[in-house]
């Protein structure tokens, strides 16, 4: 057993570095669809970053009249809390409103004396997990027994924004699956054909194999141990491309996208990120060989 | 060792017509013939035999080795190998029949990808024989075939004589029961073809078992040994210490 391992071992090494041309295209092959695996997989992260930030961007503010005290509000905040469908309540206090726009607009630094008249009111930013539970909320605020405190929601101002936002990260989310899922089937159509090429061409080697009494796992194996060594070699190949890629364009891409560090995403799915590449290599080689091979071996 | 009773091989025409199938009608189609490569063929060969197969182009020759050899099956009749029916083995111990047999092919059959130290190697591997066995025996077996110089080297790179030299050392390295050439001088000129007969001979008389499919009627005349003739697939002479008359 042990013996005939080893002899199927150095097989396939020996027909794969004795083949030349055929073995190159293999691993460019595997090494797109390695390259295109770990894309999908790290995109799936950055577009969940892009898509919680958009998201993040559509809340209602609820404003609160002159009077109500700041502790009043903070109570109210710790209820709203407490609604399933609120996602995150923040409570912006009148120094902060115009603080955020003192900073956000540093002309109007001379003039705030005039806008702390329209912002004096403190206010509480709801945001949700869906477009439509926001109504869930303005309703529950319309009904609770702090609906006089309130001074006004700006929910119908902000609706047709909101519901933008969501249905735009919804069909985003959506087409970027569709997507993978065909890039995916393309990538997995295109290896097991190069392969199922590869292998074509010795076709008349695995009837000889047959024909002087080799059993079907000593002709599968070195094709097999082929796959193997071609997934394993292409693996290092995307790696290192991806990697360097990735530590090149990281900062590129954070001056666009504050908060988006590629470098320390891939960092922190770089094990994951290993096992996909080898589970992608080897095992597409490896399964491709063996369903390539399968009708060959009934001579 | 080896026994034919009453074999047929038919080749369909073409595939039939699934209705014609599911009838069970003839497999014939549109005016295409099924062919009859053998038709009731019987006959024994023995342990330590030379037996030339002789007969035209087309007789069924090669017929007759690809059944021995599995390859094909029979339409109709037996075949048993050392007494054991081949229509009966499993094809997962078809690999174990094959290792009792030495093929040597007109088109010499070598693993391309492989030099001539490996394609011999190869057979011992595939038997399980150990890496000491196979270091001591190839270069021994090489030695016989006059290719112990060309160990290295690769088919591409051998002449067609050199080539047909390592099929036959392939056939016997691992010491079949019996050894199979199908025209195995069909592309060699005639000093290649002398060696080449010479060789076989020399199996033979290391006490092998020889069945020799050929047209050369020059070689098959010099043998002077057991002789069937085939013609459309049919025996029409079987004769010990034979000639080749057509």
């Amino acid at each position: 057993m042990g013996t005939t391992l080893k002899r199927i071992i150095i097989a396939g090494w020996q027909d794969f570095s004795r083949d030349g041309g055929i073995a190159v295209a293999t691993i460019f092959i595997l090494v797109m669809v390695i390259f295109l695996a770990s894309t999908i997989f790290l995109s799936k992260d950055i577009s969940q970053f892009l898509i919680t930030s958009l998201q993040e961007k559509a809340d209602i503010s609820v404003y609160f009249k002159e009077f109500v005290l700041e502790n009043d509000i903070l109570k109210i905040k710790e209820k709203l809390s407490q609604v399933p469908e609120v996602k995150n309540v923040e409570y912006v206090s009148k120094e902060e409103a115009i603080r955020r726009l003192v900073e956000k607009h540093p002309q109007l630094i001379e003039s705030v004396q005039e806008t702390e008249g329209m912002l004096k009111l403190a206010a509480l930013n709801i945001s949700v997990f869906e477009a439509n539970q926001y109504q869930a909320v303005v309703n529950f605020l319309e009904n609770s027994n702090f609906k006089d405190s309130i001074d006004f929601v700006d929910y119908s101002q902000r609706k047709p924004v909101i519901e933008r936002i969501f249905s735009l990260t919804s069909l985003a989310t959506k087409t970027g699956i569709f997507l993978s899922i065909i890039l995916i089937i393309t990538a997995i159509l295109v290896t097991f054909n190069t392969i199922r090429l590869a292998i074509l061409n010795s076709i008349e080697e695995i009837k000889i194999q047959r024909l002087v009494g080799a059993s079907n796992w000593f002709i599968r194996g070195p094709f097999l141990v082929q796959g193997a060594i071609a997934g394993m070699i292409a693996v290092l190949i995307s790696l290192s491309i991806f990697s360097l890629l990735i530590w090149f364009l990281s900062p590129k891409i954070e001056f666009f996208f504050a908060g988006l560090n590629l470098f320390n995403l891939f960092m922190k799915n770089f094990w994951i990120l290993l096992l996909i590449q080898f589970s992608t290599g080897i095992l597409l080689a490896v399964i491709s060989s063996t369903i390539a091979i399968r009708k060959y071996l009934k001579v | 060792m080896v026994k034919f009773q009453n074999v047929t091989k038919i080749y369909p025409a073409r595939l039939p017509e699934p209705r014609a199938q599911a009838s069970g009608g003839p497999a014939s189609f549109s005016g295409l013939k099924d062919t009859a490569a053998l038709e009731n063929v019987s006959f024994e060969i023995k342990e330590g035999e030379f037996i030339s197969i002789v007969g035209r182009s087309g007789a069924g020759k090669t017929t007759l080795l690809k059944l021995i050899l599995l390859e094909e099956k029979p339409t109709k009749g037996r075949i048993f190998f050392e007494g054991e029916e081949l229509a009966k083995i499993k094809p997962g111990k078809l690999p174990e029949l094959r290792r009792k047999i030495g093929a040597v092919f007109q088109d010499y059959k070598l693993l391309a990808s492989k030099t001539t130290y490996e394609n011999v190697a190869y057979v011992l591997q595939v038997i399980g024989a150990s890496d000491l066995e196979i270091a001591r025996n190839v270069p021994k077996v090489l030695e016989i075939v006059g290719l112990q110089d060309r160990a290295d080297n690769f088919p591409a790179e051998l002449s067609a004589g050199e080539r047909q030299r390592v099929s036959i050392a392939r056939a016997l390295i691992h010491r079949p029961k019996v050894i199979l050439a199908d025209e195995p001088t069909g592309n060699l000129d005639p000093y290649n073809t002398l060696d080449i007969i010479k060789l076989l001979l020399k199996i033979h008389e290391m006490g092998g078992t020889l069945v020799l499919a050929t047209h050369n009627k020059e070689i098959v005349n010099s043998l002077g040994k057991r002789v069937i003739t085939l013609e459309k697939g049919k025996i029409i002479r079987d004769e010990e210490r034979g000639r080749f008359i057509l």
